[in-house]
Parts: structure tokens; sequence; C-alpha cells
């Protein structure tokens, strides 16, 4: 969304008006729960403590960002939890089936590249399908939700596929180290938003996929190849998936049929928490990730506390997330 | 079709005079492998099946899984109409749903052997087979009511919100609430690792003295363990898992102090159960009944019978 042109200098009233008010919400149901939590127990404020969020959020916020995208761009996907579990188990087997034959960085580098290239490959998949063979991205991501969850689990005979011990060791720093006091995850999240914020907000390409999402047709006759921008922001969600997977493996070592359950749903909430419209259009990656850490926040605070029985926390999360977005829906109608 | 093609193999045989024992089909749902204990279940059904077919030519074992109940309401009817199994052998996904489909299987005559979960009205199996949940919630709160002798500070990590989560949950408080130890809190962690690890950093962040945790499953034992060394608190406290997986018994086996012991659910009751019914049609000996397998303390001593490597879990 751009920032309205002013025609005259400058003043102080057009700053003020120039600041994008409305798209500041999303931070209000953060600074809420950042003061409950504070509230509620004083060991929240800690570094500790708000690294941890911080960490957990990175893999739902990095392949939201992904999310973001798409459903700018119109879509939805909701294969990625899956997408997720299936990568981490390759990438589990594969490095620990070529270990012998390289050192253990070399062998997690080369496990990376597998991930990067699977989830291209992966996201392009989808895009495709969607874009040429013309399925609905609802339809054509349920399959493939079903069928990476499917070949995850085959991978594992069902039990658990885990790394190498003397490989976790190697590759354990990725998740559980630091970078001038800062986990490492931070930064990637930190750096996939960045990178993700200006490719949606400061390029041609970014511009294409709100234009498509807010009228495909008029976006046709504009010239935009809208087949082409589409199947790019599924290959864009694959990229993020893979990124997120790098992340996530290291974490446990491990990877299940179980691992990445429902991320589909968190990551699409983390968006349209953080303000994007879910029929596409608009919508920003800087909400995002306010809408990510504010859904780590919660499972975060009602932890912390015993005042709400854990029967009732499904509820509590759901309250918030409903009560998050309605505060949005107040400031938009001014 | 089946049927009457299998009539007409049975009919020549007869004819031809020789001495042809006939067939029986034992049909098997389970729910899908959807986390680790039922991966087990999946891995120890298969090698039942292949014991039993290479023992006993004239069984033969149709496997089904489901990934919910009304699925294996659905791979029961095909058992029936498809496979026109002789007995079934079921893990009921859920109870309630699942009561009605099996009666009506009992109702034409197929024998029934319930597995795990109980049916919602009782007479309706031949043979169940079962784990016991309880004892599995007494036997942890046993070990760490006498490792902390009876007093201390404790975390609970619970499975997913479940009748048999229940049974376990309330028979260990039962113990610990004739004690001293102090539950400091419980919060649900699904069975799985991600969650156990991070119901975990939350616990520690909260709480600066914890003696012992209970995470009950061994999934929520692994992301418990990844989320204390990542504080550094391994040594201040021991973790209690349960059901048998391979990598915890491995550890309980090597002395590792952090999960010094481990209680048994095992996932290989669906063998047992495969095996009793089979019995019912290659012999005669008795075996209509209850069937509840305990759930020992896994120590040191005793880890190497309970150590399977080439299984999933």
């Amino acid at each position: 969304m751009s920032v309205p042109e002013v025609a005259t200098a400058p003043t102080w009233r057009h700053r003020v008006r120039s600041v994008p008010w409305q798209q500041l919400t999303p931070l209000l149901g953060l600074v809420l729960l950042v003061v409950i939590g504070a509230l509620i127990h004083p060991s929240f404020l800690t570094s500790t403590n708000i690294f941890n969020v911080l960490t957990r959020s990175a893999f739902i916020g990095i392949i939201a960002v992904g999310a973001t995208f798409v459903i700018i761009a119109g879509g939805i996907d909701l294969s990625v939890g899956s997408m997720a579990a299936f990568l981490a188990g390759a990438m589990i087997m594969f490095m620990n089936a070529i270990r012998g034959d390289v050192s253990p960085v070399g062998a997690i580098l080369l496990g990376v590249a597998l991930v990067v290239v699977g989830g291209l490959v992966a996201g392009a998949l989808n895009g495709l399908a969607i874009t040429r063979g013309r399925i609905e991205p609802f339809i054509v991501t349920l399959g493939t939700l079903g069928i990476f969850r499917s070949l995850v689990t085959y991978l594992a005979n069902g039990g658990t596929i885990s790394l190498d011990f003397a490989l976790r060791g190697v590759y354990r720093p990725v998740f559980y180290g630091y970078f001038l006091g800062i986990p490492i995850p931070v930064w990637v999240f930190a750096a996939v938003a960045l990178v993700g914020a200006v490719l949606l907000h400061r390029t041609r390409f970014g511009r294409y996929v709100r234009a498509i999402g807010s009228n495909a047709e008029v976006a046709r006759y504009a010239a935009i190849r809208v087949e082409r921008v589409r199947t790019l922001t599924y290959v864009i969600q694959g990229l993020c998936v893979a990124i997120a997977v790098v992340l996530y493996v290291p974490r446990l070592g491990s990877a299940s049929g179980s691992t990445g359950i429902l991320w589909e749903l968190e990551a699409i909430a983390a968006v349209i928490i953080g303000g994007t419209a879910l029929k596409g259009g608009s919508g920003h990656v800087w909400g995002t990730v306010v809408g990510a850490v504010m859904l780590s926040l919660i499972g975060n605070v009602l932890n912390l506390t015993s005042v709400i029985s854990e029967y009732l926390n499904g509820a509590v999360q759901g309250l918030i997330i409903i009560g998050a977005v309605f505060l949005q829906r107040g400031r938009q109608g001014r | 079709m089946f049927r009457s093609l299998r009539t007409l193999a049975l009919v020549a045989a007869l004819a031809a005079g020789a001495a042809f024992a006939q067939e029986y089909v034992i049909g098997v749902s389970i729910p899908a492998a959807t986390h680790g204990w039922t991966g087990g279940v999946n891995w120890w059904a298969e090698q039942a099946k292949q014991r039993l077919e290479a023992t006993y030519p004239n069984l033969r074992i149709v496997i089904n899984t489901a990934s919910s109940a009304s699925e294996q309401a659905d791979d029961i009817e095909d058992l029936i109409a498809i496979n026109d199994i002789d007995a079934l052998v079921i893990l009921p996904f859920e109870s309630d749903p699942l009561t009605e489909p099996v009666a009506s299987v009992k109702e034409r005559g197929i024998f029934v052997t319930v597995v795990d979960r109980g049916l919602s009205r009782e007479g309706i199996e031949d043979v169940y087979v079962a784990g016991n949940n309880a004892a599995m919630g007494r036997v942890s709160a046993e070990y760490i009511i006498d490792r902390l002798g009876g007093q201390g500070k404790i975390v609970v990590l619970r499975g997913i919100p479940t009748t048999i989560d229940n049974e376990r949950f309330d028979a260990f408080m039962e113990l610990i609430e004739q004690t001293d130890i102090e539950v400091l809190d419980s919060q649900y962690a699904n069975w799985n690792r991600d969650d156990g690890f991070e119901v975990m950093q939350d616990f520690l962040t909260r709480f600066p003295e914890i003696d012992a945790v209970w995470a009950q499953d061994d999934d929520i034992t692994l992301g418990v363990i990844e989320a204390l060394r990542q504080a550094n608190r391994e040594n201040e406290m021991f973790v209690v898992g349960g059901a048998g997986m391979k990598e915890i018994i491995k550890g309980v086996m090597d002395g590792d102090p952090l999960v010094p012991v481990d209680v048994l659910y095992p996932p290989g009751m669906i063998a047992t159960a495969m095996e009793i019914t089979a019995l019912n049609f290659v012999s005669s000996v008795p075996i209509l009944g209850r069937y509840i397998l305990d759930s020992p303390l896994i120590t040191q001593e005793n880890a190497a019978d309970y150590y399977f490597p080439d299984s999933p879990f």
C-alpha cells in the first residue's frame, strides 16, 4: 500500500496523515498481549522468554511471509505444513545417507541445497497445477497436503525419521546458536521478512501481485502475465517453507507424520491477523510478522499461567485471534 | 464373488479327495500411522501378519488403516463386503462412534477382538486385549514418589484430551496427592515432540525449581529433553516418559541420568490380539475373555527385554 502522494510541501499535519495508522492496528493486539504477559509473570519480559517466543514464531512466521504473497495474489496454500514435514523427512534421510562419503558440514550443506530445490519444485508444482491445470488452489493444495503427509509417513515407515547424532552436533547451532546476542532463527526470520517486504512493496513484481489479487481481469488487460506471477507466488511459498525446514530440523533432529500438522492454518491466521485480506488484493509483510509473533505469544502467555484451565486454552486462543482482527475492523471504518 | 470362487475351489479340492483345510480371513482395522505409537502399532501388525500367515497356511490376514473414526467404520464394511472376513481385530479410533458398527459385525456371527480402546457397550467383543492406562499413571507416580522421597516439585505434560489421557492422569494424581509433592502445573503437549519442547520451555521460564517432569509419553519426552538442554538445566531434574520408544529404551539401557526409566504401554498389543484371534481358528484352546497387559517399569536392568531396534517406534 503506497503512501498517499502529497503535492504541497509536507507540513506537520500532512506528515501525521501520511503515517499509515490503519496499518499499525495489528500492533495494538501485540502490545496488549505483551502487557498482559508482563502482568502475569515476572519472567515474561526476560530475554530468554522473549527469544523463546521469537524463535518459536520463526517457523510459522517465515512460512507466513510466503503465504502473504499467495493470499494477496488471490490464492491459498493449504499444503505448507505437510510440505515442511516431507522436506524435513527427506532432508534427514538424505543427510544420514551421505554422511559416510562427505564431511558433516558438507552433508548439511548438501541437505540444505536439497531442501531449497525441493521447496522450489514443490511450490512450482502447486503453482502450475493451479495456473496451467486451471484447478482451484484450495483443491490443488488440499490434494498436495494429503500427498506430502502420506509421503513423509511412508518415508518414516510410520515412525520417526531421526538425524544421525554426529550430524546433529554440527547442525545444532543453526537453531540453538546466537549471533550478536540474538538467536540465529530470529535473524533468519528478520531477513526473510525484510526481503519479502522489499519484494512486495518496492518492486514491479510486488505491484503485479497486488493488482492480480484485486482484479485479475484488469491485470490481464494491463498486460500483466497473470499466470506466471501467480505461479511465482507459490514458488516463493515453497522457498519459504524450505527455509523454515532448514531451521526446524536442527531443533529436534527428527521428522514424523505429525510434524507440521496445522501449520497451514497458523500461517494463514498470521497473515490475516496481520491485516491482509483473505480475498486478496492488499496486505503487508510486516503485519504478517506481527501476526506470527502474536500467535506464539498467546501460547506462551497461556503456558505461563494456571489461572485458565488447560481445557480452555483453545477457547482463549480463539477469542484473542477474533479480538485482534476485530480491533482492525473497528479502525478501518474511519 | 470371492465366496463363490472359494466354495468352488473347496468343492474341487474335496472332489479331488485332497485333505484341504478351510481358509479363514482375519481382518485387522487400526488407526493410520499418524504418530510414533500408532506407527509402532502398524509395524507390529505387519510382523504378526507375516508370522501367522507363514505358520498357518490356511489363515489370510488383511490389514486396513484409517485416519478417522468414520473412515474406520467404512473400512469395517469393506472388510466384510470385499474380504468376507471370519474375524475382526479392531483398535478403535474412538470408542463411541465405533460401538454400533462393531456390534453389527458381531451380529453377523463374525468373531470380534477389540484392542486398547474398549467399546461403549459391554458384551460385544469375544476377546478384549488392552494396556492398562491407569496402571501406567500409577507406576509413573510410584517411581517419582520413590525417587523424590515423597516431596518436591514436578510439572506434568499431558497428551491429547481423551479418555486415555484422563485415565493416566487421574491415576497418577491420586497417588501424588497423598504425598507432599507439589504439581506446579499441567498442560497439554498432545503426544507431540514440538509441543513438548514449547510447553517445557515455558515451564522452565516460569519455575526456577523443578525436581521431576512427568511427560507421560516418549515423543513428548524427546521434546522436553531438548528444552532442558537448551536451558542448561538437564542436571536439575529427571523425566519420566512412557510407551516404550526404542530411542528412550536405549537411553535407559545406557544409564542416561536424565531419563532413568520408562513405563511400558506396548504398541505390540495389536500383535498379541492377532495371535490370540488366530488361535480361535487353528486350535481348540480356550481363548475367550479379557487380556490386560501390564505397564511395567522399564529400568536399566530389564531394558534389553523391551528394546526392538527394527521397529519404527
